[in-house]
């Protein structure tokens, strides 16, 4: 399998704060790349120097076999879309979804005019949403349904690599499940890349084929799922692992764990 | 754990909105000294509501149309955000110690006095003693600890946790937790926490309430509840905790 992303090492420093300390990393094709890391270690500053919102200071960025650059063009931007944490601060409050929908298939010429009406519709069916949606604002939405039509934009530019930047965090645990599917069943219909970036490690184990620890800015360990969750490499990812709070043991039976590996 | 008097005791709460809307609808539970009591659901459930009808602090709009709350105790709650919590514009020990000052009714050199036992009590580094810092200049976790400080600082038989890790990282979320474990060992105060995750709630409480809708939809023992949930809505919170495998080798402890 090629690798759709390139990172080489890759530096950022706000002022004198190093937010990114030589960071390479390789996102193969089709796959799901999980980042994790306490607060302040560095993921969304890599998720945005990948997306482009940020100028790396060293360091370069490869997408397939493009090097993207401070500036880029339309065509490499349209290939990066990211998923913020909240949908309330990320979809404009006074454009209904049709405007939501449409700005950006309209910006990057992905379908001709008179056919934006009907993507909008198959883009909303897409993430389960009705087609009567589309005339209204997204206050009239939950929380679950509003980072849908957020997942609805992000996919309507045909995007190669996803980056999602803790999509499930301000959504409730059983929304949260619903979310997580969504994105399990569009990466494999779409054959989409995504960086899933998310501090819970139950998430991580439901959505990545690999993960990645930061600390401090500095990446600390890359491995296959199921190799992280059962022989991390690293101190510092056991150590992670054992923090997450567990149902307790005496409730094996009632079939909610998973057998031992 | 339970005890014959319990220090609270709530007796068909319904609290409704202005416009007549019900929000919480005949809650009753008490709680024993000394017994932690959780509180689960998820959002626009009712549980802060009902924790803020504990304390008397309902916001605007909000009127309590039945029940009775029994409260042999002071009780003090520990909230959500606690750089929302807490005043932005206050140095944290200075915040600390007018709580003291006000609800413990000592001087004011004495309320600082005590302030730094707590903070200290609570691991929080001794550079404050030198040099008070405001909430913006400590991590979310020490604001947290700051905030739980106040909360021990009114001295409550209570004391009402409203999701007090949801906003930390799976360390800190550790840290805190082991801390007000061992605080409430130490002080023996009775607790009301309120989760959504389900497996903190399962870890720290003896007794689980389950609601939903402003309602309880069901209630019990902790395990006796997980094992065999009886309603669907409960079983539904339970499919939601993502499992993890196992570590090889065991987990890290401390």
């Amino acid at each position: 399998m090629g690798s759709t992303l390139q990172v080489q090492n890759l530096t950022v420093r706000y002022g004198g704060f190093t937010a990114l300390d030589n960071i390479s990393l390789n996102l193969e094709e089709h796959t799901t790349l999980g980042l994790v890391g306490e607060s302040g270690s560095g993921k969304s500053t890599l998720a945005r120097v990948i997306a482009g919102l940020i100028a790396p200071d060293e360091g370069k960025i490869l997408l397939g076999s493009q090097e993207l650059l401070k500036k880029r063009s339309r065509e490499q931007h349209k290939k990066i879309q990211m998923i913020f944490q909240n949908p309330d601060a990320s979809l404009n409050p006074k454009h209904s979804i049709r405007q939501i929908l449409a700005e950006a298939l309209l910006f990057h010429k992905i379908v001709p005019r008179q056919q934006v009406e009907q993507r909008c519709k198959e883009l909303l069916a897409r993430v389960h949403l009705e087609a009567k949606a589309l005339d209204r604002f997204p206050h009239e939405f939950s929380g679950g349904q509003r980072q849908r039509i957020a997942i609805a934009r992000a996919l309507s530019v045909e995007p190669s690599l996803l980056i999602a930047d803790e999509p499930t965090s301000a959504l409730d645990v059983s929304v949260q499940l619903s979310v997580l599917e969504l994105f399990k069943t569009l990466t494999t219909e779409l054959n989409l890349t995504m960086l899933f970036i998310s501090h819970d490690l139950g998430v991580i184990h439901a959505i990545s084929d690999t993960v990645a620890v930061m600390r401090q800015g500095k990446l600390v360990e890359k491995s296959a799922k199921d190799q992280f969750f059962t022989r991390p490499e690293h101190d510092y990812s056991r150590e992670l692992l054992s923090a997450v709070p567990k149902m307790p043991n005496t409730t094996t039976a009632g079939g909610y764990y998973e057998p031992r590996t | 754990m339970m005890s014959t008097h319990p220090v609270l005791e709530i007796e068909a709460l319904s609290l409704a909105a202005k416009s007549n809307e019900a929000l919480v609808h005949n809650v009753s539970f008490s709680l024993g000294k000394g017994e932690t009591l959780g509180l689960v659901g998820e959002s626009g459930s009712g549980k802060s509501l009902t924790l803020r009808a504990i304390l008397g602090l309902l916001p605007r709009g909000v009127t309590q149309t039945g029940g009775v709350i029994k409260s042999g105790a002071r009780s003090a709650m520990v909230f959500q955000d606690p750089r929302g919590a807490l005043d932005p514009l206050c140095p944290v020990v200075k915040q600390l110690a007018e709580v003291v000052y006000y609800r413990q009714q000592v001087s004011r050199k004495a309320s600082r006095m005590i302030a730094l036992e707590l903070l200290e009590r609570l691991g929080l580094p001794d550079s404050l003693q030198r040099s008070d810092r405001y909430p913006s200049q400590l991590s979310g976790g020490q604001c947290q600890r700051i905030v739980i400080a106040m909360a021990l600082a009114c001295k409550p038989g209570i004391l009402l946790c409203d999701e007090p890790t949801t906003a930390l990282d799976v360390t800190v979320q550790r840290q805190i937790i082991e801390t007000i474990t061992s605080l409430q060992q130490e002080l023996g105060f009775a607790m009301v926490f309120v989760t959504h995750n389900l497996a903190i709630a399962a870890n720290l409480c003896s007794r689980l309430y389950v609601m939903k809708a402003g309602e309880i939809v069901e209630h019990g023992d902790t395990l006796d509840l997980l094992q065999h949930p009886s309603d669907p809505y409960t079983q539904m919170l339970i499919d939601s905790v993502l499992p993890l495998p196992e570590l090889e080798g065991g987990r890290m402890n401390g």
